[in-house]
């Protein structure tokens, strides 16, 4: 039995994968990618988070809902939120990519070859989520939260919705 | 007030104001598609407001929304561009394509600052204006030939150039394929008579309850 208040770095964690993203619930944050270090010192308990985009609604959800998991721990909670370039859409888990698209959401094509274009949206390389299809085309860029866009199925004849890369 | 702060207010101001305006058209864009974009740009660029406004108020020992909202009109920092009220489509699209192109401009500029917190910032906002950047050049590529859309870019022009310092305007000119005129651009610093209105308009609610907790 561990001392009253004593929170070990390993809990923390497996508390974070408990909480999903606000608006894409099938997405843990751990999976997202955005806890980028969590430390322990006695009971106080420092996570660093990068926000995902920063006009994101959902951060101030995210934040209380980690500060929530800490404090049922026994521990203080500080959360930074990190504003830098370190978040990218690459830092989601092949386990998270994976829950994207059984979920209905294609999964960001990888950032390693640098920023997405135009004529790379406008390409065959997105894959639709529901049948598999590649015959998919970009209807809009945009969409109902600041990281997606809509493409249009021809396979299936339905759109989808499409992580951006970023 | 220091000139990191100035720099700081300046590119926040910018991104709040041209998000407000943005997001006018919420509801009632000629399209669906529209009405989605700009939605969500204004979005983007009131989240990147945001960012600059907390790096500001720890410079500044300050609070973020206190220096979005509880400001006087002439202490807004932002160009005169982002202000103008435009009611038409040709010229919304047009200030979209012009302050994209400035702002691709000043923010590579910023990612290769030597302040460290600043640079990193403007690497990830970077990321987002990305697909403003391919909004915006879609459009410009639809309306290249239409002699509205060509009527408003050369409009705006002498405001765009008010965005940029003067040593990134000849970029932003070569990007555009115009000239640069000092004698006729809109100077950051000066305010349009719109500035107030829209202010009016963006801090009623926060106005009605001062203090409130939301």
């Amino acid at each position: 039995m561990v001392a009253t208040g004593a929170v070990s770095v390993a809990e923390v964690w497996a508390a974070l994968e408990e909480i999903s993203d606000p608006e894409i619930p099938v997405i843990s944050l751990v999976d997202l990618g955005v806890i980028r270090a969590v430390t322990v010192d006695g009971t106080r308990v420092r996570i660093e988070f990068t926000p995902t985009f920063l006009g994101c609604p959902a951060l101030e959800l995210m934040r209380s809902a980690m500060e929530e998991k800490v404090t049922a721990l026994g521990g203080e909670p500080e959360v930074a939120v990190i504003q830098d370039d370190s978040w990218s859409t690459d830092r989601i888990t092949p386990a998270g990519r994976e829950k994207l698209r059984e979920a209905g959401f294609a999964p960001p094509a990888p950032r390693a070859a640098g920023p997405t274009t135009l004529v790379q949206l406008r390409s065959k390389a997105f894959r639709c989520p529901y049948c598999g299809s590649t015959e998919t085309r970009l209807e809009n860029i945009f969409g109902p939260t600041p990281c997606r866009s809509i493409r249009w199925c021809e396979g299936c004849r339905q759109p989808f919705e499409q992580f951006k890369t970023i | 007030m220091s000139e990191r702060a100035q720099l700081l207010l300046s590119l926040a101001d910018d991104e709040l104001i041209v998000g407000w305006r943005d997001s006018e058209w919420t509801g009632i864009a000629p399209t669906l598609e529209e009405d989605v974009a700009f939605s969500s740009i204004a979005q983007n660029e009131i989240g990147h407001a945001r960012a600059l406004y907390e790096l500001a108020a720890v410079e500044l020992g300050s609070d973020p929304d206190a220096l979005a909202f509880d400001r006087a009109p002439a202490e807004y920092r932002c160009a005169p561009l982002v202000e103008l009220h435009l009611m038409d489509w040709a010229h919304t699209i047009a200030r979209r394509y012009l302050y994209e192109e400035a702002d691709r401009v000043r923010t590579t500029a910023l990612m290769q600052s030597d302040d460290a917190e600043l640079a990193g910032l403007a690497a990830k906002i970077d990321r987002e204006e990305v697909y403003h950047r391919m909004h915006a050049e879609m459009w410009a590529a639809r309306l290249r030939d239409e002699p509205r859309f060509k009527a408003a870019v050369e409009e705006l022009w002498p405001y765009a150039l008010g965005i940029l310092e003067p040593a990134l305007r000849p970029e932003l000119a070569r990007l555009v394929g115009l000239s640069v005129d000092a004698a006729q651009t809109h100077e950051r610093g000066t305010h349009t008579p719109e500035l107030a209105e829209l202010l009016t308009v963006m801090t009623e609610v926060r106005r009605s309850e001062p203090g409130a907790q939301w």
